[in-house]
C-alpha cells in the first residue's frame, strides 16, 4: 500500500523496534503512574476472575423473587448482602461481575492468541516468501478489511451456533489482518538488514533465519499489537452477547447483562450501569498498559 | 496514473469477489442450514426446501449462481418477510447512512480543533486532557454509552426520547452516542498527523518568514496533515459502520444494521446476507475512494 500514515495510528509500519534490554523497559514502563493504575486494575480483576467461586458470596443464578430489583448498599433501600444491588430476578450483580470476567477474560485472551497465530504466519510468509504469497495474503487481509468485523462475526457465531467456543474461534479468526500487516511490514524492512544477509551468506536456511532471527526481532510489535487487541477483543465479545449471540445464557456475561438491564433502565439504574463499568475499567486498564508498552519497547522515544 | 487506477480496478474487482465469498460462505458455515432454519419440520419439508434453495447442487456451482444473483441484486427472498432481502435492507440503507454521516460530522467537529490544538500544545495541560478522555471513550463499550445516556437525558431528565428515529429529537442521542465512538479515533489521527508535520522544516521556514503562528497551522501544517487524516478516516470506515449497527440495535432505529441483527436472530440468511454484502461494498467503495483521492491530492504520485 503506497500510503504514508501518522506515525502513532500504525507505529510497526515503517520502522524497526529492536527490544530494549528488560531492566530499561522496565523502568520506563513503571515511571507512568497511569500505566501502574492499569496494571493494578488489571491484577484485581484477573484475580477477581480466577478466585470467583470462593470469593462471591452469591451463587451467580440463584435467583430470589423477594430480593429483586434490591439497590446498591448506599441508595436507600440497599442490603449490605448485595452491595451492587440484584437484578430482575434477584441475583446478586456484583457475584455475575465477578463471575462474568472469566468468560471477558478467557475470551480477549484465547482470542487473541488465534489472531496472534494466524496473523504472524501469514506476515512472516507474506514479507519473507513474496511473490505470489504475498499477492494472495495480502488480498485476503484486504478482503477481510472490508467488513466491518463485528458484523461478520455476528453472521458467523450465529450460522456456527453460538457457544463460547464459536465466539472465541469467530474473534480470533476475524481480527487476524492487523498482525499480518504489521509483521509483514517489518519483516520486509529487516530482509535488508546486514545480519539476515550475513546469516544468509552463513548458508544458513531460510525457515531457520526466519524462525531464529526475524521473529524475534518482531516480538515488541507483537506484544504490543496484542495486548491492545486484548481490549479490542474484550469490547467484541461483550458487544456479541449484547446482540444476543454470545456464549450462551449458563455463564453470565458483562454484555448480556447491559443487554438484559437495558429492558429495565428506568426503573432499575444499576443493572446496566456496574457491569459497563466493569468493562470500561478492563478495557481502559489493558489500553493504559498496552500504550506504555508501546512507549517503553520502542527504542525511539 | 493510468497503470495505477488500472491495478487498483483490478485489486477492487478481486476484493468484491472475496467479499462475495464470504458472504456466501455465511449460509453454510452452519454445515446444513435447513437444519438450523426448521429445526422441527419433518423431513419432507427440510428436502422440499433444500431443493427450492439449490443446496444440492455442488459447491462452486453455488457460488457461481450466488455471485450471478448478487451482482443484479437478488439474494433471495426473505425466510420472515417474505419480500425479497436486497429492497429490505436498500430501503433502511438511508437511515443507516445518515446515521453515519451526522456523527462522522458530529465527531470531525470535535476531533479537528481539539486534535490540531492538543497538537500544537503537546504536553501541556489540554493535551494531557484530550489523550485521557480519548482513553476513556475508546475503552467505552458503544451500547453502554448509548445506555448510560438513555438513562441521563431520557430517564433521568426525560429530555429525549428513548429510541426511535422520527423526529430531530430522537437522533440526537444516537448521533452523540456513535461519536463517542468515532471522535476519539479522529482526534487522534488529527493529533497525530499534525504532530508528524509540525516538527518539520517547511513549518519551521514558514515562522521564521515571521507567518503568524495560527496561519501557519491553520493553512501550512493542517493542510499537509489532511492526507493522512483522509486516509486513515477512510481505512477505520468500516469500523464506524460496525459502530452504528450496535447503535440502532440499542435505540431501535429501522436501518440496515438493526435489521441484521434481528434477521440473525430469526435465522433468516438471505438478509443477513444482502446486509452484510452492501454494508461491506460501501467500505469497499469508500476505500477504493479513498485510494484514488489520495493519488490525486499527493502530488508525488500524480506525477509518476
Amino acid at each position: 500500500m503506497a500510503v504514508s500514515l501518522p506515525s502513532a495510528v500504525l507505529p510497526y509500519a515503517d520502522d524497526v523496534a529492536r527490544a530494549p534490554s528488560g531492566s530499561r523497559t522496565w523502568r520506563k514502563f513503571a515511571h507512568n503512574p497511569a500505566a501502574l493504575l492499569g496494571m493494578l486494575i488489571l491484577l484485581v480483576v484477573v484475580g477477581a476472575a480466577l478466585a470467583a467461586p470462593w470469593i462471591t458470596r452469591h451463587d451467580p443464578a440463584t435467583q430470589s423473587l423477594i430480593r429483586r430489583f434490591t439497590p446498591p448498599v448506599w441508595a436507600p433501600g440497599g442490603n449490605a448482602a448485595y452491595p451492587l444491588g440484584t437484578d430482575q430476578v434477584g441475583r446478586d450483580i456484583l457475584s455475575r461481575i465477578i463471575h462474568g470476567a472469566r468468560i471477558s477474560l478467557l475470551v480477549g485472551v484465547l482470542a487473541v492468541v488465534i489472531s496472534v497465530l494466524v496473523g504472524v504466519t501469514l506476515g512472516l510468509v507474506s514479507g519473507f516468501v513474496g511473490g505470489r504469497a504475498d499477492t494472495v495474503i495480502m488480498t485476503v487481509v484486504d478482503i477481510t478489511w472490508s467488513f466491518p468485523q463485528i458484523l461478520l462475526a455476528l453472521a458467523f457465531v450465529a450460522a456456527l451456533g453460538p457457544s463460547l467456543v464459536t465466539v472465541i474461534l469467530v474473534l480470533g479468526f476475524t481480527g487476524w489482518e492487523r498482525y499480518a500487516r504489521v509483521v509483514r511490514a517489518e519483516v520486509l524492512a529487516l530482509r535488508e538488514k546486514d545480519f539476515i544477509e550475513a546469516a544468509r551468506a552463513m548458508g544458513i536456511g531460510s525457515a531457520r533465519i526466519l524462525l531464529r532471527h526475524v521473529l524475534p526481532n518482531t516480538f515488541s510489535s507483537i506484544v504490543v499489537l496484542s495486548t491492545l487487541q486484548v481490549a479490542q477483543a474484550i469490547l467484541q465479545e461483550a458487544a456479541l452477547s449484547f446482540l444476543g449471540v454470545g456464549s450462551g445464557r449458563t455463564y453470565p456475561t458483562w454484555g448480556q447483562m447491559i443487554a438484559l438491564g437495558r429492558d429495565f433502565v428506568s426503573v432499575a439504574w444499576w443493572l446496566p450501569t456496574f457491569p459497563g463499568l466493569a468493562i470500561l475499567a478492563t478495557v481502559l486498564a489493558i489500553n493504559l498498559v498496552g500504550d506504555r508498552l508501546r512507549d517503553a519497547l520502542d527504542p525511539r522515544v | 496514473m493510468t497503470a495505477f487506477v488500472v491495478r487498483r480496478l483490478i485489486r477492487l474487482l478481486v476484493v468484491v469477489i472475496g467479499v462475495t465469498l464470504v458472504t456466501f460462505a455465511i449460509l453454510h458455515a452452519s454445515g446444513d442450514p435447513v437444519a438450523l432454519i426448521m429445526p422441527e419440520a419433518p423431513e419432507a419439508d427440510r428436502a422440499a426446501l433444500r431443493q427450492a434453495l439449490g443446496l444440492h447442487d455442488p459447491l462452486a456451482v453455488q457460488f457461481a449462481r450466488f455471485v450471478g444473483r448478487a451482482l443484479t441484486g437478488d439474494f433471495g427472498a426473505s425466510f420472515f418477510h417474505r419480500v425479497p432481502a436486497f429492497g429490505l435492507v436498500m430501503e433502511r440503507m438511508p437511515t443507516t447512512l445518515l446515521l453515519t454521516a451526522l456523527s462522522m460530522t458530529l465527531a470531525l467537529a470535535i476531533a479537528l480543533p481539539v486534535g490540531v490544538y492538543s497538537a500544537v500544545r503537546r504536553g501541556r495541560a489540554v493535551d494531557q486532557l484530550a489523550t485521557g478522555t480519548v482513553f476513556l471513550g475508546q475503552s467505552m463499550p458503544v451500547f453502554w454509552t448509548g445506555i448510560m445516556l438513555i438513562l441521563l437525558f431520557s430517564v433521568q431528565w426525560r429530555m429525549l426520547p428513548v429510541s426511535g428515529w422520527s423526529s430531530w429529537a430522537s437522533v440526537v442521542l444516537p448521533t452523540a452516542t456513535l461519536s463517542t465512538f468515532t471522535a476519539p479515533l479522529l482526534l487522534r489521527i488529527v493529533r497525530s498527523s499534525m504532530l508528524d508535520v509540525i516538527g518539520l522544516d517547511y513549518v519551521r521556514t514558514a515562522r521564521a518568514k515571521g507567518v503568524s503562528e495560527w496561519v501557519v497551522i491553520g493553512r501550512h501544517a493542517l493542510k499537509n496533515a489532511a492526507l493522512p487524516l483522509v486516509t486513515v478516516t477512510g481505512l477505520q470506515f468500516g469500523l464506524l459502520l460496525g459502530g452504528a449497527v450496535i447503535t440502532e440495535t440499542v435505540f431501535a432505529i429501522p436501518g440496515v444494521g438493526r435489521l441484521i441483527v434481528g434477521a440473525i436472530r430469526q435465522l433468516d440468511f438471505p438478509v443477513v446476507q444482502a446486509g452484510v454484502f452492501l454494508l461491506a461494498m460501501i467500505v469497499v467503495t469508500v476505500n477504493f475512494a479513498i485510494d484514488l483521492l489520495y493519488v490525486y491530492l499527493n502530488p508525488q504520485i500524480r506525477v509518476r
